[in-house]
């Protein structure tokens, strides 16, 4: 009889090993938190030599073939750096950039080639995926007119205001296809910035009206691409809350070890105490699914095994988020409900990225098909 | 010692002919899903008959020495036996405090007197042993145990009572921490730990009925019991190292243990079978959303005890809290257990308010005293919240 658990394989390759400690200490040292709170407000939100190190040490390119110019370590392996960024709160377009790299790759198609060319070479690069506020709706709003030309607006598309290429679901006629786009072909009042509830994000509505794109994708593989683009999304952004939580234990944990009050340090009530056990606890099921979760990705497209993972991965860590940024601000106190301590940053980002491809009742219900049905 | 894999694979084909013949069917009583839960004659006789069967098969502490009863072979073994034991739903192995708990401790830090004395009859089960640690006022706090133990010549004379003591009247020995000493400074330095017997003049075992209406417990009382100070180990006043060294085995930190088939464990796939054929507003339990919720949840926790115990063993993935997965296992299993036992005899509709006993109970009410027993893994061995304190000073580092 299979399980219902399914795979429960785990490994970590020697390569993912060394990006975690490369990552972790890059991360240490380019992103302390003064750095982070230095860029809360300029336009992109991180600093462009960080970014330029980051493209130099070759992680915009980690996931793609050799062929094109990457290291073709797999997706797996952008884990390790991706949960370290979360760690250190530091933004750049690295994670909308492996997106789009993986969603072009995953149409098979060779003229997304160039485009993946110029991504493992450091260009930043996004997808509009979004019609609305629904991750669970088609999102393919956006058509191709009769004459070629694209007509509608796609919403929250992440770093597009730094981003070089765009990668665009949309339907041409009746099919899915990818439109890319450059930059320098968007009307100079195409883009215009949201105000996030994380100022460490960047994301901007984009109205590709009337452009005619020079590559359309449509291929049979595409579906499947945006299907794993969506898991692969789900599974960055709970590698990057794993690291924002993880970093959050510590300080809250920090905080608990010096506050005194009522004459004993804080973090020998057990009212603190034990729900900063669960938050361990939840820090400590998020890396496992995460790395459960790389380990069963390929180039190849996804198999259910993997699907699980990605979901159970989004659904464990953007909880565990969410849970973590609240009781930091609470367990902080008067200090807590100010701007200037660090759980501000923290609850932000777990509203950030609860909604990020779907949140824990959107993969919950996928996922009862997948386990129950 | 690497065994190679074709020699494991060989000797797991052994194992599983040998169950397919010796592996006992349900008798027509229930069986005890832990060694916790032995509660009648019947059900004893039945478990010492099928734990020396496997025994004398050689499929018991087989890493323990031959002059001990053991096979002197590779730890692998007894793993490849536990888990062929899990997968035939055999009967449980019942002598845990012996086989997982004194065994291991004798041979890590017992006299050969001592090993030569105890460790065959352990795993013959010709011996049945209990552990006298908990006190009716201390619970879980082992440093305040206030049974005594005062020296009178070659014999100590013990006075005070244990409880919660398992297997407590059916066993022949106990490992019994008492006070020695009441005058010293830490309180930890004046306990000390005996191999004591318990068939002798003095010793009164009484069972207590538990919240699942079985027996397995016991509270058990000393008055002027007289026992050899043979049977005190390492030394007066040396009992807190030697029963913290115990909690290792008992929590699973350290190995050695004869065999970790304790209990039969119910899993996540046994309760989503057993919902399927259930109904719920007039369909099946699984059409409802909010079910389905739960149920993907009690999944994903399965799975993250999974993943966790692989993890363990991976040290780039457990640089940050290194003890950390290990100290919580006990918290998180038993915790998620609970919860997945009594949500699955929630899910029963009115039949969820029939017990063990009741012609239409499902199952003969198998989930719901499940769901009581596993109480005893929650609070036994310090409760989830002495649990949560030890992971939060030992794991994160908070004060006391």
């Amino acid at each position: 009889m299979s399980s219902v658990l399914g795979s429960v394989s785990l490994k970590f390759s020697d390569e993912q090993s060394m990006l975690l400690d490369v990552a972790r200490g890059f991360v240490n040292d380019k992103s302390p938190i003064d750095s982070v709170r230095a860029h809360l407000e300029t336009d992109t939100g991180f600093d462009p030599e960080v970014w330029a190190e980051m493209v130099n040490l070759g992680w915009t390119g980690i996931a793609l073939p050799e062929q094109v110019g990457g290291s073709g370590l797999g997706v797996g392996s952008v884990i390790p750096v991706v949960e370290a960024m979360g760690q250190g709160l530091l933004g750049t377009p690295l994670i909308s950039t492996t997106l789009a790299g993986q969603l072009l790759m995953r149409t098979g198609e060779a003229e997304a080639e160039p485009f993946l060319a110029r991504i493992a070479a450091g260009e930043a690069a996004t997808v509009a995926f979004l019609d609305g506020g629904d991750w669970g709706g088609t999102n393919l709003g956006l058509c191709v007119d009769q004459g070629g030309a694209l007509q509608g607006v796609k919403r929250m598309v992440t770093d597009a205001g730094c981003a070089a290429i765009f990668v665009i679901p949309c339907l041409q006629g009746d099919a899915v296809s990818l439109a890319v786009v450059e930059s320098d072909e968007l009307p100079a009042d195409a883009i215009r910035d949201r105000t996030l509830i994380d100022l460490t994000k960047r994301a901007s509505d984009v109205d590709f009206s009337g452009i005619t794109p020079k590559v359309l994708l449509s291929g049979d593989k595409v579906a499947t691409a945006i299907r794993d683009y969506l898991l692969l999304g789900a599974l960055l952004t709970a590698a990057e809350s794993t690291g924002t939580a993880n970093r959050c234990l510590a300080v809250i944990v920090d905080y608990l070890k010096t506050r005194k009050q009522f004459g004993k340090l804080i973090g020998s009530y057990q009212a603190l105490k034990h729900p900063s056990v669960d938050i361990y606890c939840g820090v400590e099921n998020a890396r496992s699914f995460i790395y459960h979760a790389a380990t069963l990705l390929s180039d190849a497209p996804l198999d259910l095994d993997a699907e699980s993972a990605c979901r159970m991965a989004k659904i464990e860590a953007t909880e565990l988020m969410s849970f973590a940024g609240d009781r930091s601000v609470q367990f902080h106190g008067g200090i807590g409900f100010t701007w200037d301590c660090d759980s501000t940053l923290f609850i932000r980002r777990a509203q950030w990225s609860r909604q990020n491809f779907g949140d824990a009742a959107h993969h919950r219900k996928r996922l009862a098909v997948l386990l129950l049905d | 010692m690497a065994e190679s894999k074709e020699a494991l694979k060989k000797f797991q084909s052994e194992v599983q002919a040998w169950m397919k013949e010796n592996v006992p069917t349900e008798p027509d009583f229930l069986l005890p899903l832990s060694f916790l839960e032995v509660g009648t004659e019947q059900q004893l006789d039945f478990l010492r008959a099928w734990q020396y069967k496997l025994w004398d098969a050689g499929y018991l502490g087989m890493h323990w020495p031959t002059e001990y009863g053991g096979q002197g072979a590779d730890m692998a073994y007894q793993g490849i036996v536990d888990r062929e034991l899990q997968r035939f739903r055999a009967p449980i192995v019942f002598n845990t405090i012996g086989l997982g708990w004194v065994g291991p401790l004798l041979l890590d830090i017992g006299s050969e007197t001592e090993r030569s004395k105890y460790l065959k009859r352990i795993l013959s089960a010709e011996d049945i042993w209990c552990q006298g640690f908990s006190e009716p006022d201390h619970g879980s706090d082992l440093g305040s145990v206030q049974t005594r133990a005062v020296r009178d010549g070659d014999e100590y004379v013990v006075n005070g009572s244990k409880i919660w003591t398992t297997l407590g009247n059916y066993a022949d020995h106990m490992i019994l921490l008492a006070r020695t000493n009441t005058e010293v400074e830490r309180r930890y330095d004046g306990l000390s730990f005996f191999l004591s017997p318990m068939k002798i003049p003095g010793v009164e075992a009484v069972p207590i009925r538990k919240v699942t209406g079985e027996y397995g417990f016991n509270q058990v009382f000393f008055t002027d019991a007289r026992i050899s100070a043979e049977t005190l180990m390492v030394g007066e006043g040396k009992g807190w190292g030697v029963a913290m060294k115990t909690l290792e085995y008992e929590r699973g930190v350290s190995a050695g243990q004869a065999t970790g088939h304790w209990n039969v464990s119910v899993g996540i796939d046994e309760a989503i079978d057993d919902l399927r054929g259930i109904q719920r507003d007039g369909a099946p339990v699984f059409d409802d959303p909010a079910v389905r919720a739960e149920a993907v949840q009690l999944i994903m926790e399965a799975k993250a005890l999974a993943l966790g115990r692989t993890r363990m063993g991976i040290p780039a993935l457990t640089s940050d809290y290194p003890m950390g997965l290990p100290l919580s296992s006990k918290y998180r299993g038993t915790e998620y257990s609970r919860r997945m036992k009594l949500f699955t005899a929630a899910m029963q509709g009115a039949e969820s308010a029939l017990y063990v006993g009741d012609e239409n109970a499902h199952r003969g009410g198998f989930w719901q005293r499940a769901y009581f027993s596993n109480f005893g893994a929650t609070i036994g061995g310090g409760t989830s919240e002495v649990q949560c304190n030890i992971i939060a000073e030992h794991v994160l580092g908070l004060p006391k």
